[in-house]
């Protein structure tokens, strides 16, 4: 953590264009993910796809929406490292529930 | 100069509102709420000893239809914001309401979605599928509702002329922690419904 | 008390807003339950002083460790570290008050009713007696018919509201209220590890609310969350209470490593040696405090490689753990030692938290600890990081700065009395304790059979706990004491380095006239910095924000609502959290100051 100067005010970071955009970009892959589930033969990789696609609309929501793009490094570590832990502990609880052994699943 | 003191108090050494900062620090702790939850969940994962099961029940076009409603809902969200910041009362009104709106019936949808399961013999506490999901998307759903409070609060305040851009922060916070409970159903549509 | 413009009365308390008088109630209450744990400890190691004793009954015994278990963890020693937080935070870091000062008073209410809400279980039916850990499926509605588990599982939640709202409230104070020049790292230790806690706080408590809750739809809507029979799996439990419950152990230390880490500088004449290493091996044990939690769980069959993977990080955490000693040794080494009382605490604290890590290390092996685990092994490591470790260093604390809270002096000779008394009792108290596990002595039983070797170490212990609990009345009668005649401290009685003891004792209700510049660390030490004098007379008095009742009536909801979930009455629920709702628009359309 650091100094770190930013908006003081809030004034508006963004253009009301791009947020539409943003928006039609999640109705977008949030409707490939729907295919996605739908197609059989992705089925073998469904996880992997469907894990990097959430995580993109969840990162366009949190850099846009959320003005994490244009805030200061505080406010993202303040969110970064918390969902860091969050994320490492519901893994472990992963693994020690049998998700990723041998031939699970 | 009687209010130099209170000024004080309201500079920041980061410059960041303390809302703002109180708000992302909320937010952090809730990561650890929702993935708590998320971790029960998975954990059960295939466990119930008697169905119905998840794939017997969850209804994907339905709950897209809902997810898109509260994508949008977001959108709604900044739209306010934005209106507020610029002293568009017209455009604060519009937006905020819809916002609200749209969070009413994402929540109508997971009404809907409830008692469906519930008629089909999926009760609370039928079994582990029905307890661990009740219990992730009902702690979701009452975050909604109190995000859906909050906004009429809002809109109450612009409707009474109580809110122009002077007061865009307390929009702001309110905007994101809408936008945060609509990421965690980003997570959740994907995890509960996608990867069933 | 020129600049005192509080008002008196009971009414001012109950709507102060101001941090320095929440502290105190923190301390005073904190220090009732603290005692009231006490309490209950002497009757446990009364009814263990022989064996096949009948003082107390099974059923009481496992009523009284579970609430002297859950009180010492959540209404003593956390609130006692409260107490430390709010009335020294501002001060330290040259701020007027909190960033949140009502948000502040809301959290203290919400803890002294938690707290009362869960003892008065003894008055009603019985108090929670599945242990402080409650074990699911012991708390199961089979195991555990009654309200006793519900108590617990309520007032749990309530405390927990507390701890995260008052964290959120200090996370922000620190993040954004430092006085210009008070970068990061030039902050107080204490200051830094205060950070540290808030953040395990609000990282470590939404895992118990989870599993709280999953236990009350078990209890209450029946559902099969650790249900066995129905695919419901108990160890869940064990996995949630301890996601949170390591890290509370770090949450209930690191404050104490903070106030060492002023005490012992200040006492010996010289700057914290290796400032940065203390600080970092803070954040590395804050952060590697997440990923060790299945130690407790070494016997319930995890595997082996869940034992090594946890085992090794276990160890790990010793590591940052064990630098930190040699940084306070290194401190003292070559200094001039003002030997005073919190010094002879914060020694007192180095050598029984070396004792108790080094049992820690121990049973970090999990051959090892398949041995101890469960025995009165853990219950003697637990007690030299907690009281040794933790209790030792808050009394340092308490030492140190009362006379900064009440403007007096406490007696050095009572101070010493207590510290001598205290150290040679605990050691009597607890130390047996390791060779009662050692040779297989089990935790949480109300009795044993004579000729199994325990009988003399248990009398030994319960002596000693005797002892322990009148060293404190030499404590309650110094501070007594020093409230009708101690001599007056003045500023800066120690002569140390940070912000606080720039001011009056006890400082002015907007602590600061004008907001101090801080030039570096130890900034009463800096050339010119005993010359730090912000009771500048031409500057306006400050303006504060206002007393408030709502923060105390927020608090009344979910107590309210708490008390119809365990009366299973809808319609008192209800008037709570329209409690709730009426007090939340109060407040909010309440201005901060009027
Ligand atoms: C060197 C650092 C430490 C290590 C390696 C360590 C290791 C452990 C381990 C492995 C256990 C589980 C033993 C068992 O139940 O079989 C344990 C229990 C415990 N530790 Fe520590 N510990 C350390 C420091 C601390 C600190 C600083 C505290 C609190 C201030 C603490 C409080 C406790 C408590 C309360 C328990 C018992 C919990 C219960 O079963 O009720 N420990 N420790
Ligand atoms: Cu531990």
């Amino acid at each position: 953590m650091s100094q770190t100067q930013s908006h003081g005010h809030s004034e508006p970071h963004t253009s009301n264009k791009t947020y539409v955009l943003v928006a039609a970009v999640l109705a977008m892959v949030t409707a490939v993910e729907v295919m996605v589930f739908y197609l059989e033969a992705l089925r073998p990789v469904i996880v992997p796809i469907l894990v990097v696609l959430s995580a993109a609309k969840f990162s366009l929501v949190a850099a846009f929406f959320m003005h994490l793009k244009y805030d200061g490094r505080l406010l993202r570590s303040l969110f970064a490292g918390p969902l860091f832990v969050a994320i490492a502990i519901i893994l472990a609880m992963m693994a020690l529930y049998g998700a990723f052994a041998v031939g699970a699943a | 100069m009687e209010h130099e003191a209170v000024m004080e108090m309201h500079h920041t050494t980061t410059g960041i509102p303390h809302r703002k900062v109180l708000i992302w620090t909320f937010i952090g702790s809730e990561c650890m709420l929702f993935g708590s939850l998320i971790a029960g969940y998975l954990a059960y994962r295939g466990r119930s000893v008697v169905g119905p099961y998840p794939e017997d029940l969850l209804n994907i076009p339905f709950i897209t239809v809902t997810t898109f409603v509260l994508l949008m809902s977001s959108l709604a969200m900044v739209l306010a914001l934005s209106a507020v910041q610029r002293g568009n009362r017209r455009g604060s009104i519009i937006w905020l309401a819809a916002t609200a709106v749209l969070g009413m019936i994402f929540l109508g949808g997971q009404y809907i979605e409830f008692s469906h399961f519930v008629h089909e013999g999926l009760g609370l506490s039928r079994n582990l599928f029905s307890a661990t999901f009740f219990l992730l998307t009902g702690t979701h759903g009452a975050h909604v509702t109190v995000g859906v409070i909050w906004l009429l609060s809002l809109l109450g305040m612009e409707l009474k002329g109580n809110l122009g851009p002077g007061k865009a922060e307390i929009v702001e916070v309110a905007g994101l922690y809408w936008h945060f409970v609509d990421v965690v159903w980003i997570v959740l549509f994907t995890v509960i419904y996608l990867l069933v | 008390m020129s600049h005192d413009t509080y008002g008196g009365g009971v009414r001012s308390w109950m709507t102060t807003v101001d941090h320095k008088r929440i502290g105190i109630m923190y301390f005073v209450s904190a220090i009732v339950f603290f005692f009231v744990g006490g309490l209950e400890a002497l009757l446990i190691r009364l009814q263990l002083g022989s064996p096949e004793n009948t003082l107390i009954s099974a059923d009481l015994y496992n009523q009284l460790f579970t609430m002297h278990g859950t009180t010492m963890v959540f209404l003593a020693v956390m609130p006692l570290s409260s107490a430390f937080f709010n009335f020294l935070i501002p001060l330290q870091i040259g701020a007027r008050d909190v960033a949140f000062p009502r948000l502040n008073a809301f959290s203290f209410w919400i803890f002294l009713f938690g707290g009362l809400f869960l003892n008065s279980s003894f008055l009603f039916g019985g108090a929670p007696d599945a242990g402080w850990f409650g074990y699911a499926n012991l708390t199961s509605t089979q195991y555990s018919p009654g309200i006793r588990v519900d108590y617990w599982v309520l007032g749990l939640q309530l405390l927990g509201i507390s701890s995260i709202a008052s964290a959120l409230n200090f996370i922000v104070t620190i993040i954004n209220l430092r006085a210009p020049g008070m970068r990061f790292m030039r902050m107080p230790p204490f200051t830094w590890m205060t950070l540290l806690t808030s953040f395990l706080l609000i990282l470590a408590f939404p895992a118990i609310t989870v599993g709280l809750v999953m236990l009350m739809f078990d209890r209450t809507f029946g559902t099969n969350f650790f249900n066995p029979a129905a695919g419901g799996d108990v160890l869940l439990w064990q996995h949630l209470f301890w996601i949170f419950g390591h890290p509370e152990v770090y949450i209930l230390i690191l404050p104490a490593f903070g106030v060492i880490s002023e005490v012992i500088p200040t006492f010996s004449r010289k700057t914290l040696f290796g400032y940065p290493f203390i600080i970092y091996s803070g954040v590395l044990i804050a952060f590697l405090g997440f990923g060790v939690w299945a130690h407790h769980m070494f016997a319930v069959g995890l595997g082996p490689i869940a034992n090594s993977v946890f085992s090794a990080g276990t160890m790990l955490i010793a590591i940052p753990t064990g630098v930190k000693i040699f940084n306070w040794i290194a401190t003292m080494w070559g200094g001039r030692l003002r030997m005073d009382t919190p010094l002879y605490f914060a020694i007192g604290f180095i050598a029984m938290f070396i004792i108790g890590g080094l049992s820690g290390i121990m049973h970090a092996s999990p051959p090892t600890d398949l041995q101890q685990t469960d025995t009165y092994f853990i219950v003697a490591h637990f007690h030299y990081v907690l009281f040794g470790g933790t209790v030792f260093a808050l009394f340092a604390g308490m030492y140190y700065w009362i006379p900064k809270v009440t403007g007096r002096l406490l007696h050095e000779g009572l101070g010493k009395l207590h510290f001598w008394l205290m150290f040679v009792s605990f050691n009597l108290t607890f130390f047996p304790m390791h060779f009662l596990g050692m040779n297989g002595m089990p935790r949480r039983t109300f009795t044993y059979l004579p000729g199994l070797g325990f009988d003399l170490m248990n009398l030994v212990s319960t002596a000693g706990s005797l002892l322990l609990g009148a060293s404190m009345l030499v404590f309650v009668w110094n501070l007594v004491r020093s409230f009708r005649r101690g001599s007056p401290a003045g500023r800066n009685p120690w002569n140390a380095a940070t912000l606080e003891w720039s001011l009056p004792s006890p400082p002015p209700h907007y602590n600061f006239r004008t907001i101090p510049e801080v030039g570096g660390r130890d900034p009463l030490w800096r050339p010119g910095g005993a010359e730090v004098d912000p009771e500048d007379p031409t500057a306006p008095e400050p303006v504060m924000p206002s007393p408030s009742g709502w923060p105390m009536l927020l608090a009344l909801g979910p107590v309210i609502a708490a008390t119809g979930a365990l009366l299973s009455s809808l319609l008192v629920v209800f008037v709570g959290v329209a409690v709730v709702v009426v007090s939340v628009y109060g407040w909010a359309f309440q201005p901060l100051e009027r």
